[in-house]
C-alpha cells in the first residue's frame, strides 16, 4: 500500500501507473472475449471502413473490426511479455544468486555463458530460437525469455555481490546462520527493489521485441491478432487506410511508454542512490 | 584594525522554503588577518554549511543564504559582500583569495586528470599561466607541501597516491595562488592519526610561512588546541560560544562546550585508563575467555595470466594474546596494521593461515552458547539488514543457534532492548527509524542475545558523533561488569581506547609490537612505533605544540613465496608490559 | 592481472562459446540437413545419392568432428555455400556489410550529436521546465519502436510530400554519394531516434551523479567557471556509461537492423539472416549469425579499450 501511494505521488509514476492499469483492463477484456465485435469475423461489406460509431478504429482489408483486433492483440502481446519476463527474471535470479554466492569458478562459468548469450542482438537471438522451434506464441515466450535472462543475471549478481560483502551478512556468519537464511532474508529480500524496477522495464522491452517478431511474421501467427502483425498488414494500405497504421502504432508506443514511466518512477522510489536526481 | 573576514547574522536554509527551517540560524564571527579560527561542532551543527556559505559553494548543494552578510577584505583592500556577489565575482575570489580543502582527499580530486594538471588549473585560472610556466609553478606548489619527488608526482593520477599525499596535493592546489584564507573542512578526519599529525604540522608551518588566515572545522576539540587562535563552538545551527583558545579550553562558559571538553573522551596519556583490571588484583590466574596463539593470516599474491603464486601479503603474522573474563584488550593500530583482519580471523570471517584460538567456556558454560564469541561492527548502517524488523534482527542469532522465537527469547529481547537504553516499543520497528548511536546499541543487544563470553568490537564507536561515543562507551563498561564480558576492542582512536581498555596491544605491519597494561603502555610507550603513535594523538593539554614533519611510509606487507619471519624477541618492562625488540632500520624499510 | 589482460583472455573463450552455440543451435533444427539444404529437390535424390551427399558434407561423422571441420573452415574464411544466394556465405555477408556498417555509423552520429548535448543540458538545468521538456522527449523517443517510427516517416513522406525514400539496389557511398545518402538518411534517423533518446537519458543521469561528486566541488572551490566545471571536470567522468551504451547499441546495429531494413527494403545484414531463416538456408544462417556475434564482441572489446583511455583508474589498476 505504501508503495502504491508512493507511485501515485510521483508524476511519471502516476501517468505510467494509469497507462499500465488501463492496458491491463484492455488486455483482460480482449483475452476474455469482451470486445465490441468478433475480432476474427470478416465482413466483406465493410472492408477498409474508416472509423465510425460502429467501428471505433475502422476495419481492415477483410472487414474485421480494428478496435476488437487491437484489444485481442494487446491481450496477446501482454501474455507473451508477462510470461517471458517471468521466465527471464526467475532464471536470471537463480543464475545471478548462484554466481554471486559461490563465486570463483561458478561465477566465471555462469557469467561467460551469459556473455555468449549477450553477444547476439536481442532480435537476432529470438530469430535463432524461432528458426529452431518454428514460429508461434510459445516460441516467442521462450525466445524473449532467453534474450532477457542475461540482463536479469547481471542485475541480480551485482547487488548480490555487494550485499554479500555487507556487514550484516558477515554478522549472520558469525551467528552461524544457515545458507538458506542468508540467501533468502539477507540477499533476496534486499533484491526485491532492484528486481521490481528491472521487471517493469523488461516488460517494456519484451513488448517491443514481441511486436518486432510478429511484425516480421515470426511471432503470433494469423489469423490470431497481435499488434506487430496488424502493423505489418498496414504497410501496403497506409495511404488509403491510415487508421490501420495509426492505432496499432500508438497502442504499441503508449504501452511501452507506460512501463518505462512506471519503471523510472519505481527506480526513483526504491533506489535511494538515484533519488536525488529527481527531486 | 577591521577584520579580514566578517560574518554577520548568517542564516542559511535548504530546499524550496529555505527560511522555514534554516540549518544555520544567525551566526556572526570575525577572522583577522593571519588568524586561525576553529569551528567545533558535531554532525548537524551547521559548521560545514557555515563555511561553504563563505565561498558560496553552498549554492551548488541546494542551499540559500536567507539573510546576513559576509564581508571579505580583498587583496586590493576593497570590501566585497560575498552574499551579494555575482557568480563571476565569486569565481575570481574562489581559489585566488579563498582556498578550500575537504574531508575526503580520496574523492576530492578528479580521478581522470593528473595531479599536475589539477594544480596547474589554478595557475591558469587566476594567473594566466600556461604550458611550461604553469608546469614549473605546479612543481613549486608540490615542493611547498613537502611532497618528495615532486616533478615525477605531477604525472600521477589520484588513485596512485595515499590519502595523506592526496591531502597535501589538495593543500597545494588550494594555496597555489597564495590564497589569503584557507578553509579546511575536517581535513584530517579520514586519515590515520600519524598522517593527521603530519598534515596538522604542515598546515601550521604553511601558516607561519605565508601569514594566511585559516578557518579550521573539526568535531574534535582536542585537535584545535594545536592550531587555533580562536574557537567557535556550534550546536544546532547556532554559535553557542566563541573566544580565545585558552579561554574556551580552560574556562568554557556554555554547558555544551563544557560537555565537549569533559564528557567526551580525550587522550590523557594513560591517566584516564581504567583501574578495575583483573590481572593485577587477582593472584590466581583464571582461565582466559579467549586465547590466541600464533595467529597468522596471509593472502596469496599471484602474477601473470596463469595466476602463479608469487608471494603473500602477510596481513597478520604470529599474533598471541589471551583475554580474561571481564577484561578489555584493545588492539590499536592504523589502517593496514592487520587489527581488523585479526578480529575477522577470530570470528572465522577470514580464513587464518595458521595459529589456534580457543574461546574457553568456563564455570557458567551451561548458560553460554556454543558460539561464545560475538562481534559488533564499525558501521551501524551497514550491519543491520534494512528490510528486517528489530525483532527479526534480534531473533537471528537465536534461530541460527537452533532456537526458536518463543516466550523466553522475547523476554530476553525485551530485557536487552531496555538494558541498552532503547525504547521498549522498538521491536516492531525497522533500522532506518533509529539514529546511528541507537543502531549501534541494537547491534550490541544482538551480540548479547546468545550470552557470549567474548565480544569483539571492531571500531564499534568510530562512526558515531563524539558525545554519542561517550554514552556508548559507558554502556559497554556497564554491560561488561554486569555480564562479566571479555571485550576485544579494535580501534584507531587512542582517546577512546584509554577509556575502555584494561590492556592494550599495539599492532604495526601485521604484528603486535607492544602489549601490556593500558596505563603502562600509554604513559610509557617502549616501541618506537607506539611512541610515534602516541605523540601524534592530539590532546587538549598540548597547545600550539610544534609537530614534526615525518614522511615515513608503512612498509609493504608483501613478501616473497616461502618467507617466514624470525621468532619474536620480546623485552619486558614490568609485570604486564612488553615490547618487540627492534632492528635499527625496521621502520624505514619501505616498499 | 590487469582488467584489459583479463578481457583479452576471456575474449577467445566467449568466442568459442558463441561458435558452439551457433553450431549446436543449427543442428537442433528439426529435419535432416540434406532435405533442408536442397529443399524440394531432395525428393528427387536416390538413396545412394543421399548417402554420398551425407558423406560428402561429413554429416555421417559425429558432431565433434563436424564442429572441428567447421572451425577449421572458419580459419580459412570458408563459411560454406549459401543455397539461397548460390554464392559462398562469406561473399554474401561481405556484399551486405558496407550498408549495415554505414547505417550503424550514421545512426550513432545522429544519436551522439543530439543525445549528448541534450543530456548535459538537461542535467545542468535539473528540475527546470527545459529539463522536463528534454526528459519528456527522451521518454517518448525511447518508447517508440523503430518500426513504428519508420512506418510513420514513410506515411508522412508519401501523404505529405508524395515522395518515398529511395529504395531498391544499394549504391555505395563512393559510387553515388547523393543516392547513397538519400537511401540511408531516413533509415538512419529512424534508428537514431531511439538511440538518441537512450543517450540523452543516460548522459543526463550520469552527469547528475557526477555533478554531486566531491571533485566537482573542489573544481568550483578553485574558482573554475561553470563551463569548465561541466566540460572539463564532470563530462569525462560521466562518459563511461555513455560509451558503454553507445558501444552496445552500435554493436547491435552492426548485426543488421532487421525491422528497419525490411520497412525501407534495404539489402543489409538483417535481411540476410531473415532470408536465411525463411528459406531454410542453414549454412548462411550459421555463418551470418556467427559473423554478427563476432562483430558485437569486437565492438565491446573496443569499448573496453575506450574505458581505459578515459579512466586512469582502469588503465593503472586500482590501488
Amino acid at each position: 500500500m505504501r508503495i502504491l501511494r508512493a507511485i501515485f505521488g510521483h508524476t511519471s509514476g502516476r501517468i505510467g501507473g494509469i497507462i499500465v492499469m488501463l492496458y491491463l483492463v484492455i488486455a483482460l477484456l480482449g483475452l476474455m472475449g469482451f470486445t465490441p465485435h468478433d475480432p476474427l469475423m470478416q465482413n466483406r461489406l465493410d472492408r477498409l471502413h474508416s472509423p465510425t460509431i460502429t467501428y471505433w478504429m475502422g476495419t481492415d482489408l477483410f472487414g474485421r473490426d480494428v478496435a476488437s483486433r487491437l484489444m485481442r492483440g494487446v491481450g496477446q502481446s501482454f501474455t507473451v511479455a508477462f510470461l517471458s519476463v517471468a521466465f527471464a527474471s526467475l532464471a536470471g535470479t537463480v543464475l545471478g544468486l548462484a554466481a554471486a554466492w559461490f563465486g570463483h569458478r561458478m561465477d566465471g562459468i555462469i557469467m561467460r555463458l551469459m556473455d555468449v548469450l549477450l553477444a547476439f542482438p536481442a532480435i537476432l537471438l529470438a530469430l535463432l530460437v524461432v528458426a529452431i522451434v518454428g514460429p508461434g506464441t510459445w516460441t516467442s515466450i521462450v525466445a524473449i525469455g532467453i534474450v532477457y535472462t542475461p540482463i536479469f543475471t547481471r542485475v541480480v549478481r551485482g547487488p548480490a555481490l555487494s550485499l554479500k560483502a555487507r556487514d550484516f551478512v558477515d554478522a549472520a556468519r558469525t551467528f552461524g546462520s544457515s545458507r538458506t537464511y542468508i540467501l533468502t532474508r539477507h540477499l533476496l529480500l534486499n533484491l526485491v527493489a532492484p528486481l521490481t524496477v528491472q521487471i517493469t522495464l523488461a516488460l517494456a522491452w519484451a513488448l517491443l521485441t514481441e511486436a518486432g517478431l510478429s511484425f516480421l511474421g515470426l511471432g503470433t501467427q494469423p489469423p490470431a491478432s497481435s499488434l506487430g502483425l496488424m502493423l505489418s498488414d498496414s504497410r501496403n494500405l497506409m495511404e488509403t487506410a491510415p487508421w490501420l497504421l495509426i492505432f496499432p502504432g500508438l497502442a504499441i508506443m503508449v504501452s511501452i511508454l507506460g512501463f518505462n514511466l512506471l519503471g523510472d518512477a519505481l527506480r526513483d522510489i526504491l533506489d535511494p542512490r538515484m533519488r536525488r536526481s529527481n527531486p | 584594525m577591521s577584520p579580514f573576514l566578517s560574518v554577520r547574522d548568517l542564516r542559511v536554509g535548504f530546499g524550496r522554503d529555505p527560511e522555514i527551517n534554516p540549518v544555520v540560524r544567525g551566526v556572526s564571527f570575525d577572522v583577522a588577518a593571519g588568524e586561525t579560527l576553529a569551528i567545533v561542532g558535531e554532525s548537524g551543527s551547521g559548521k560545514s554549511v557555515t563555511v561553504l556559505s563563505i565561498n558560496r559553494l553552498v549554492d551548488f548543494g541546494g542551499g540559500r543564504i536567507v539573510s546576513g552578510s559576509i564581508k571579505l577584505t580583498r587583496a586590493d583592500n576593497s570590501i566585497l559582500d560575498l552574499t551579494a556577489a555575482t557568480e563571476l565575482q565569486l569565481t575570481k575570489v574562489r581559489g585566488a583569495e579563498i582556498g578550500m580543502i575537504f574531508q575526503e582527499p580520496m574523492t576530492s580530486l578528479n580521478p581522470v586528470l593528473s595531479i599536475g594538471s589539477q594544480i596547474e588549473e589554478s595557475f591558469r585560472l587566476h594567473r594566466g599561466l600556461t604550458g611550461k610556466q604553469a608546469h614549473a609553478a605546479a612543481k613549486d606548489a608540490l615542493d611547498r607541501v613537502r611532497i618528495p619527488d615532486a616533478l615525477r608526482r605531477l604525472n600521477y593520477y589520484p588513485n596512485q597516491l595515499s590519502g595523506g599525499m592526496l591531502q597535501r596535493v589538495m593543500i597545494a592546489t588550494a594555496l597555489a595562488c597564495n590564497s589569503r584564507l584557507l578553509i579546511a573542512d575536517e581535513p584530517t578526519t579520514a586519515l590515520d592519526v600519524t598522517v593527521q599529525a603530519q598534515i596538522m604540522a604542515l598546515l601550521a608551518e604553511l601558516k607561519r610561512e605565508t601569514g594566511m588566515s585559516m578557518i579550521f572545522i573539526t568535531h574534535d576539540i582536542g585537535l584545535v588546541a594545536g592550531i587555533a587562535d580562536r574557537v567557535m563552538v556550534m550546536q544546532n545551527g547556532l554559535a553557542v560560544e566563541q573566544g580565545e583558545l585558552n579561554q574556551i579550553l580552560d574556562r568554557p562558559q556554555h554547558p555544551y562546550t563544557q560537555h565537549l571538553l569533559h564528557a567526551v573522551p580525550h587522550f590523557a596519556s594513560g591517566q584516564a585508563a581504567r583501574t578495575d583490571g583483573k590481572r593485577s588484583s587477582e593472584a590466581a590466574p583464571a582461565v582466559p575467555a579467549l586465547r590466541v596463539d600464533g595467529l597468522t593470516v596471509r593472502f596469496p599474491v599471484t602474477s601473470g595470466i596463469f595466476r602463479r603464486p608469487a608471494g603473500a601479503v602477510h596481513a597478520v603474522e604470529g599474533v598471541d594474546f589471551d583475554l580474561m573474563p571481564g577484561e578489555t584488550l584493545a588492539i590499536v593500530g592504523e589502517s593496514g596494521s592487520g587489527k581488523s583482519t585479526t578480529a575477522r580471523a577470530i570470528l572465522g570471517l577470514t580464513k587464518s593461515t595458521r595459529g589456534t584460538f580457543s574461546a574457553i567456556t568456563q564455570e557458567t558454560s551451561a548458560r553460554r552458547s556454543q558460539r561464545p564469541v560475538q562481534m559488533v561492527f564499525q558501521n551501524p548502517y551497514a550491519s543491520l539488514n534494512p528490510r528486517l524488523s528489530v525483532e527479526s534482527i534480534l531473533a537471528e542469532p537465536v534461530i541460527a543457534a537452533g532456537g526458536r522465537l518463543d516466550g523466553r527469547t522475547r523476554e530476553r529481547m525485551s530485557m536487552l532492548i531496555e538494558r541498552v537504553g532503547l525504547p521498549i516499543n522498538s521491536l516492531d520497528r525497522y533500522p532506518h527509524e533509529f539514529s546511528g548511536g541507537q543502531r549501534q546499541r541494537l547491534c550490541i543487544a544482538r551480540a548479547l542475545m546468545l550470552n557470549p563470553a567474548v565480544v569483539v568490537l571492531d571500531e564499534a564507536v568510530s562512526a558515531l558523533d563524539v558525545s554519542v561515543q561517550a554514552k556508548v562507551l559507558e554502556l559497554l563498561v556497564d554491560l561488561q561488569r554486569e555480564f562479566n564480558l571479555a571485550y576485544l576492542f579494535i580501534s584507531h582512536d587512542m582517546a577512546v581506547v584509554e577509556r575502555i581498555a584494561h590492556r592494550i596491544a599495539v599492532m604495526y605491519a601485521g604484528q603486535i609490537v607492544e602489549i601490556g597494561r593500558a596505563a603502562a603502555v600509554l604513559a610509557n610507550p617502549q616501541h618506537s612505533y607506539t611512541q610515534r603513535l602516541i605523540a601524534a594523538v592530539p590532546t587538549v593539554s598540548r597547545r600550539k605544540e610544534h609537530f614534526e614533519l615525518d614522511t615515513r611510509q608503512v612498509p609493504s606487507l608483501v613478501r616473497r613465496l616461502g618467507f617466514e619471519p624470525g621468532p619474536a624477541d620480546w623485552t619486558h618492562f614490568g609485570a604486564d608490559h612488553k615490547a618487540r625488540a627492534e632492528a635499527p632500520t625496521h621502520l624505514q624499510t619501505a616498499g | 592481472m590487469g582488467y584489459l589482460t583479463r578481457r583479452l583472455v576471456t575474449f577467445p573463450l566467449v568466442l568459442i562459446g558463441v561458435s558452439i552455440l551457433v553450431f549446436v543451435a543449427i543442428r537442433l533444427v528439426p529435419g535432416d540437413s540434406i532435405t533442408a539444404m536442397l529443399g524440394t529437390e531432395a525428393g528427387l535424390l536416390t538413396p545412394q545419392q543421399r548417402v554420398a551427399l551425407t558423406a560428402y558434407f561429413g554429416l555421417d561423422q559425429n558432431w565433434l568432428v563436424q564442429y572441428w571441420h567447421w572451425l577449421l573452415g572458419l580459419f580459412r574464411g570458408d563459411l560454406g555455400i549459401s543455397v539461397a544466394y548460390g554464392k559462398p556465405v562469406l561473399d554474401v555477408i561481405l556484399d551486405r556489410f558496407p550498408l549495415t556498417l554505414e547505417l550503424a555509423f550514421l545512426s550513432m552520429i545522429i544519436a551522439l550529436a543530439v543525445g549528448l548535448p541534450a543530456g548535459v543540458f538537461a542535467a545542468t538545468h535539473n528540475g527546470r521546465p527545459s529539463d522536463l521538456a528534454v526528459r519528456i522527449f527522451a521518454m517518448i523517443g525511447q518508447s517508440t519502436p523503430s518500426f513504428v517510427v519508420g512506418l510513420l516517416i514513410i506515411y508522412v513522406l508519401s501523404v505529405g510530400f508524395g515522395a518515398l525514400p529511395t529504395m531498391g539496389e544499394f549504391s555505395p557511398f563512393w559510387q553515388d554519394p547523393l543516392r547513397n545518402l538519400s537511401q540511408l538518411i531516413f533509415p538512419a534517423i529512424t534508428l537514431g531516434l531511439a538511440f538518441a533518446a537512450s543517450v540523452t537519458r543516460i548522459s543526463r543521469s550520469a552527469m547528475l551523479d557526477v555533478l554531486s561528486d566531491d571533485y566537482v566541488r573542489t573544481a568550483r572551490s578553485k574558482g573554475a567557471p561553470a563551463r569548465s566545471v561541466i566540460w572539463r571536470h564532470a563530462l569525462p567522468n560521466a562518459l563511461i556509461p555513455v560509451v558503454t551504451l553507445s558501444g552496445m547499441e552500435f554493436g547491435y546495429l552492426l548485426g543488421g537492423a532487421v525491422l528497419v531494413e525490411k520497412i525501407y527494403a534495404l539489402p543489409g545484414l538483417g535481411r540476410v539472416v531473415l532470408d536465411a531463416i525463411l528459406q531454410r538456408d542453414y549454412a548462411l544462417l550459421q555463418g551470418s549469425v556467427l559473423f554478427i556475434a563476432f562483430n558485437f564482441m569486437v565492438v565491446n572489446l573496443l569499448v573496453d579499450l575506450a574505458y581505459s583511455a578515459l579512466d586512469p583508474r582502469i588503465r593503472l589498476g586500482e590501488r
